[in-house]
Order: C-alpha cells, then sequence, then structure tokens
C-alpha cells in the first residue's frame, strides 16, 4: 500500500441483518488498481461486506464508515454508490425477464454517463462496444439479444457479470464467488478481465477460495474474516495455507 | 335514474369556472390534463325520444339511422346496470349528462387544416398529435375526433387513389349510407349490453373504414379521441370494414383533460373481416385515471368487437389501458369463417384507486379456429385489476384451438390481481391451454438494477417494461415508444 490516499477506506463498519450483527468491526483500505482477496468460513460476513457497501436495504449499517474517492458511501443510496463507481459482482444473480442484456447494460451504463455530465451512448454505439466486449470475453453475441440472465445457467450469468463489469469501467469491483459454476475458459477470463481493468486503475476486492484462480490473480493482500472481523492478513501464503488446512483449524483458538 | 350522489350534475358544472387558463392547467399533475375553451353548441341535460330526434336531426341523419337509434333507445330502457364485473362504481345519473356537444365553430365544416380553429390545432400541438407535418413524417393518416365532431382528415387523398375510405363516421352516414346501413350493428346488436345500447341510441361521432377487396391498406390509420366539453359522456362509434383479400392497421389513441366530475364514456367499436382480411386494431388508452385518492376520472365502459366473418380471416386487438378510473372492457372475436383466427395482446395498469376489469371473449364457431391471448395486468397503489376472459368452443368448431397466457404484476401491498378464465367448450377435441403466474416487484432485482446504477423509479420502468414486451412487440413501432413511455408515466411514483 504505497499510494497517499486510498480508492477505499472502510473504518470499524458494522452491519445487521435482520436481529443478527453480521460484521462486527471491519476496516480495510484498498489502493486504485490493486486487488485485495477475502477469505473465511461461510457465515464469516464475506458477502455482507459487498451487499453492505453497495447498499443492499436488507443490510443496516450500524456504525463505522466507508468513503469511496473521499465520498461518504454509506450516505448514498444504492444507485449512486453505483454511479460513484462501486461495482458489485452477485454471487447469485438474479434475471430480469423481458429485458434485453443490451438494454439493461446500456441503461446503467447512460445513467452512469449521465451523472458525471457525460453524453449518453446511443444504441449503436453501445452495441459496437458491447460486441466488442463480448468477444474479448469469449461471449456469444446472441447473448446481448437476450433478457437478463433469463434461463442462462449459473456459469452463464457469472460470465454476464464480467460482461458488465468490463462495460461499467468501475473504480471498485467487488467479486463475489464470480469463479462458482464457471468453467476452465470462464475463469481464464476473469483473470484476464481483471488484469486489463487493473492496468487502468480498478481496484478489486475478490471473495473466492479457488486457489489456482487467486495465484492468477496477483493480490496485494489476502484477508481472512472470521465472525465478522478481519482475523487475519497476509499474502499468497495466507491463501495457500488456508487452502491447504482449511478454516476450522484456525478458527478454534481464535475463540477460545 | 335517480340517485342520491350523482357522479355528475348541470349545478356542478355551472358552479365551476369554465376555463381554466391553458398554461396554468398544463401545470397541474396529469399530463394532458387542461381544457380549450372553445365554445359547445351542446344539447341540455337529459334523455328522451326527443333528444334522439334531436342529434339525428343535428346530424342531418337518414330515415333509417333515426328509425334504428329509437329502436336501440326502447330497448336500453328495459335493460338493468350490468353488475358482473368487479368494479365499485358510484350511481350514475344518465339524465344529468347532456348527449350532444360540438365546437361551434364547425358550423361551417372547414375544408382544410387551415379553416380549423387554431385553437383546436394548438390543442393539439400541446398533446403532440401529428395531425399535419408531424403526421406527414411518420406516415400516419389522422381522423381527428374532437369532442363529437371530425374537424380534419388528412391523407383522404392518398387514401381515395386506393379506393379505402377512412373518414367521420358522420361523412360515412351521408355519402356511404349503404355501407352503414348493412353493417351498422351486426357484430354488436344494439340490445348486446345495456352500454352498447345507450350508444346506439345516441353515439355522436367516431370513425368508419373500409378496405376495397384485395387493397393493402398503404399507411397505418390512427384516430386520436378526446374528451373536451365538461359533462358530456362520449358517445363514440367506430365501424372497419375489410373485404376480401385486404387488410388493415388502425390505432386509436386517447388523452383527455383532467376535470373534477367522473366522465362517462361508452364507445362502441364493430369490426368485420372477410374471406383471407386481416385487421389490426390498437389501442392507447390514457384517460385521467383521477387522483390519488380516485376522485375524478374517467368511467370508460367499452363494447369492442369483430367478426371474422371469412375463411381464413384474422383480428387482433393490441390494447395498453393506463387511464380511466373505472375500464370495463372486453375486446372480443367471433370466429365464424372457417381457418379464421382471433388475437388479443393486454396490457392494462392501475395505480393509485383505479379499477380495471377487462379482458376478452374468443367465440369459435368455425372449423379449424384458433385463437390466443396475451394479457399483462399491472397493478400498483390501491389499484384493482381483473382480467376476465372467455374462450367458447361451438359444436361446429372442429379442430378449434386456444393458447391464453394471464400474467400479473404486483407492485406494493395494496393492490390486487384477480384472474377470471371462463372455458366454456363444446367439444371433446378442442385443444384449449391456459397459463397463469402472478409476480411482484421482488427485491432482488430491484436491487441489481440499483446496483448497476438505475434509479428505482427507471428501474421500475425497465422491470414493468420487460414484463410486458411480449404485448409490446405486436405494437406498431411509434406505438410501441410511447406506450413504453406512458407505462413509465403511470407508475411514477409507485416504487421508491
Amino acid at each position: 500500500m504505497t499510494s497517499p490516499e486510498p480508492l477505499l477506506q472502510v473504518r470499524d463498519l458494522r452491519v445487521q441483518v435482520g436481529e443478527r450483527t453480521v460484521l462486527h468491526s471491519v476496516s480495510l483500505d484498498v489502493n486504485a488498481g490493486s486487488l485485495v482477496v477475502l477469505m473465511g468460513a461461510n457465515g464469516s460476513g464475506k458477502s455482507t461486506l459487498g451487499l453492505a457497501l453497495a447498499g443492499h436495504p436488507a443490510y443496516q449499517v450500524l456504525g463505522g464508515q466507508a468513503l469511496l474517492a473521499g465520498q461518504d458511501l454509506l450516505a448514498l443510496p444504492a444507485h449512486e454508490r453505483a454511479r460513484a463507481g462501486l461495482f458489485l459482482s452477485f454471487q447469485s444473480p438474479p434475471d430480469v425477464p423481458g429485458v434485453k442484456n443490451n438494454l439493461f447494460i446500456r441503461t446503467a451504463l447512460n445513467a452512469q454517463r449521465e451523472s458525471r455530465g457525460q453524453p449518453p451512448l446511443d444504441a449503436f454505439d453501445f452495441l459496437t462496444s458491447a460486441k466488442q466486449a463480448a468477444k474479448a470475453l469469449g461471449l456469444p453475441e446472441a447473448m446481448l439479444g437476450r433478457p437478463v440472465n433469463e434461463g442462462f445457467s449459473g456459469g452463464e450469468r457469472k460470465r454476464n457479470e464480467l460482461l458488465q463489469l468490463a462495460l461499467l469501467q468501475p473504480r471498485l469491483a467487488l467479486l463475489d464467488e464470480i469463479d462458482s459454476g464457471m468453467d476452465v475458459d470462464g475463469v481464464r477470463a476473469v483473470v484476464e478481465q481483471v488484469r486489463r481493468q487493473r492496468a487502468q486503475g480498478t481496484a478489486f476486492i475478490v471473495v473466492s477460495h479457488y486457489l489456482q484462480m487467486i495465484e492468477q490473480l496477483e493480490p496485494d493482500a489476502v484477508l481472512r474474516l472470521d465472525q465478522g472481523c478481519i482475523a487475519e492478513t497476509g499474502d499468497l501464503g495466507l491463501a495457500r495455507h488456508i487452502a491447504e488446512t482449511g478454516f476450522a483449524s484456525r478458527t478454534a483458538p481464535a475463540g477460545a | 335514474m335517480a340517485s342520491p350522489e350523482p357522479i355528475s350534475t348541470a349545478q356542478a358544472l355551472a358552479d365551476k369556472p369554465q376555463e381554466a387558463p391553458l398554461e396554468q392547467a398544463l401545470q397541474r399533475p396529469y399530463q394532458h390534463g387542461f381544457v380549450t375553451d372553445i365554445e359547445s353548441d351542446s344539447l341540455p341535460p337529459g334523455l328522451d325520444e326527443d333528444t334522439i330526434r334531436a342529434i339525428s336531426r343535428k346530424k342531418k341523419e337518414p330515415q333509417f339511422l333515426l328509425d334504428w337509434r329509437l329502436a336501440a333507445f326502447r330497448r336500453w330502457q328495459t335493460m338493468a346496470l350490468p353488475d358482473w364485473a368487479r368494479l365499485k362504481i358510484a350511481p350514475i345519473d344518465f339524465q344529468a349528462l347532456s348527449y350532444y356537444s360540438a365546437p361551434k365553430s364547425m358550423k361551417d365544416k372547414p375544408k382544410s387544416l387551415d379553416e380549423v380553429d387554431p385553437k383546436l390545432l394548438e390543442t393539439y400541438e400541446k398533446l403532440g398529435v401529428p395531425l399535419h407535418e408531424r403526421a406527414a413524417l411518420a406516415g400516419v393518416a389522422v381522423d381527428a375526433v374532437f369532442d363529437s365532431v371530425s374537424v380534419g382528415t388528412t391523407f383522404r387523398k392518398q387514401l381515395a387513389d386506393v379506393g379505402v375510405i377512412f373518414c367521420s363516421f358522420s361523412h360515412a352516414v351521408q355519402n356511404h349510407p349503404e355501407l352503414v346501413e348493412k353493417y351498422l350493428g351486426t357484430v354488436v346488436p344494439q340490445g348486446d349490453n345495456f352500454y352498447a345500447a345507450l350508444n346506439s341510441a345516441v353515439f355522436s361521432d367516431g370513425s368508419f373504414v373500409y378496405i376495397p377487396k384485395g387493397v393493402k391498406c398503404p399507411m397505418e390509420l390512427s384516430s386520436y379521441f378526446r374528451i373536451n366539453a365538461q359533462n358530456t359522456g362520449q358517445f363514440e362509434r367506430t365501424l372497419i370494414i375489410a373485404e376480401e383479400g385486404s387488410s388493415v392497421s388502425y390505432l386509436e389513441g386517447c388523452t383527455a383533460p383532467q376535470r373534477d366530475e367522473n366522465q362517462l364514456h361508452a364507445a362502441v367499436v364493430e369490426l368485420i373481416a372477410h374471406d383471407d382480411a386481416f385487421i389490426k386494431y390498437s389501442t392507447v388508452q390514457n384517460w385521467y385515471p383521477g387522483d390519488e385518492h380516485g376522485v375524478g376520472g374517467i368511467y370508460n365502459f367499452v363494447t369492442k368487437r369483430g367478426l371474422a366473418a371469412g375463411k381464413r380471416s384474422r383480428i387482433a386487438w393490441t390494447q395498453i389501458e393506463t387511464g380511466s378510473a373505472i375500464t370495463w372492457k372486453y375486446p372480443s372475436c367471433v370466429l365464424r369463417g372457417e381457418g379464421s383466427s382471433g388475437e388479443f395482446f393486454s396490457i392494462a395498469v392501475s395505480n393509485h384507486r383505479q379499477q380495471a376489469d377487462t379482458g376478452t371473449k374468443m367465440i369459435h364457431l368455425g372449423k379449424n379456429t384458433t385463437s390466443r391471448i396475451v394479457s399483462k395486468g399491472i397493478s400498483a397503489g390501491h389499484a384493482h385489476n381483473a382480467y376476465r376472459g372467455l374462450v367458447r368452443i361451438n359444436p361446429g368448431a372442429e379442430g378449434a384451438r386456444n393458447h391464453t397466457q394471464c400474467d400479473s404484476l404486483l407492485i406494493g401491498p395494496h393492490c390486487g390481481a384477480h384472474t377470471f378464465p371462463y372455458v366454456d367448450s363444446g367439444r371433446a377435441d378442442a385443444v384449449v391451454e391456459h397459463e397463469a403466474t402472478t409476480t411482484r416487484i421482488s427485491a432482488e432485482r430491484l436491487f441489481y438494477c440499483e446496483q448497476r446504477g438505475i434509479d428505482a423509479q427507471e428501474a421500475t420502468a425497465l422491470i414493468v417494461g420487460g414484463f410486458c414486451q411480449a404485448v409490446l412487440e405486436e405494437l406498431p413501432m411509434e406505438f410501441a415508444l410511447e406506450a413504453k413511455a406512458l407505462l413509465a408515466v403511470s407508475l411514477e411514483g409507485a416504487v421508491g
């Protein structure tokens, strides 16, 4: 972490879902262009962090702070957090029946462009860049004309998240188990896309347990979340160790 | 028909300011809510045989039509208001309504747009009605009905070149009485139902279309209806005849000025398709729905029916219903010709306190007749939306098939959707399929859109547009865009 001001600064974030406090105190910094891998046992709060930062209405922030490029994320409604440059790749992306993929993504992109004072892209210009992006990701063009995620396989939905990541060009992307359900080619596409966007300054928080992909992503840091707190901070070595020995052996002493 | 709380009275009208300045009126919430201050030549409120004679005399009608109206009136007097729909309707005092209203400046019958009252044209401008340049650009012929008298017809000559007759109903009565006499009431008889009988007795004007044998109508025909004179029920009558091998696409779109009284609207539309003819009838209905408490708003009781008379003839209804306080409307097809087919594509939106009871009837009489129904109902606020459909297979309809898809979308916890699909099959071998779904705009879908930067309002419009896609695809292009915009406007504030 060398640059002066981190792109994302999270301080003592506490989050409740229903009656249950899921994040007790989470603090982390992520610099522009850097990549943090988040690991942790089921229920440790990995998805909660992403959903809370993105502003899901069911995730109630009890305290703490989250700044994206100095902007107070927690004070913004969900769509404005997205416009500020936050992208969340969903663990289980929902479908939007009847709404064509290219219309959906163009509507999102133009909403974001408008908030930045940029002119909207017309359907033709958008389609041109969407086709290029789809090709680069190994997606069939026909996927652009199909309704969003309707009848998509799990892997196709994840590739579609990747396509949106590529077209929306966020400043910070949270990828929640983007590799799950994907085939080998899909995982390769993730690695390549992340590499491209990182080079342009996009910061990443990646939730994954797939060591091979984590290694290829060349993370700046690996964090282990446990019971709503960051229990360990390390590098690839931590990821390798977790992959080898699992979570159970680590959590026991922490709780004792 | 006396009632304790009439929905509109002459007294209420007298107490109200007659004219609202256009600018001021334009700032009202309802987008199309304003009143043009053209003097109306109206009959006093009330309805008896003299009223009907007066209407007929004013319109210089032939004897057969006066007799027909009077027969309808006598039938109507014996009929009771229908009460089977899932609607709550305040009592209507039919004696408190005025049954004829013509813009005064129309007495001299303008020959071209230059002769039309500029105020009238201004109204169309504000509404965005493409009467002249825009009509030409869009390739749409417009028969503009303003209150009860048609004031301008464009493209009449182009249509006349191929033998198409597209004119006001009154014009047809004067110039093509033989066609009117032959077809009027053949699809919707005078005594068909309470409102159809009332319409038959007092109808003022409407549109008339005749497509000769073998002619494909060279343009979409469009008619814009407006309710303008206060306290005047509108009783349009539309008749479309497609001869053998011909085809026509007719568009009807409506907006109305805002006012406080409920307004009664009871139209009748009759379509007749001969052998191998195709009639497509599309409607965008956006009348004033009343405010969020349900005050004001149009009462819309419409009878629309098409007769697929000829072999392989085809009738398709497409409707986008977003307006009116009450909608009671069942565009139907009578499939008499062998191999004929009927289609019904519908989007009905009800918000706030709106009530919609709408659907279709497909009556299979001929062999190998087919019908398809796609209904999308959307409810928000405290509104209730009912789909009511009947598929009847008569014993002679060998090889008849129907497919019905009926979907409801609920927005918020206080609205309701109700589905009443009646099937009456007189044949064991008939294929009648029905699918129905009811869904809510889920929080997950909404959040997914918002996470991509789309705000709740636009996300709702997007999700609703997707829900309606199968019907929107059936609309002519320019109508589809208008309809999408209308859906978004109708549901503003429903979410978020």
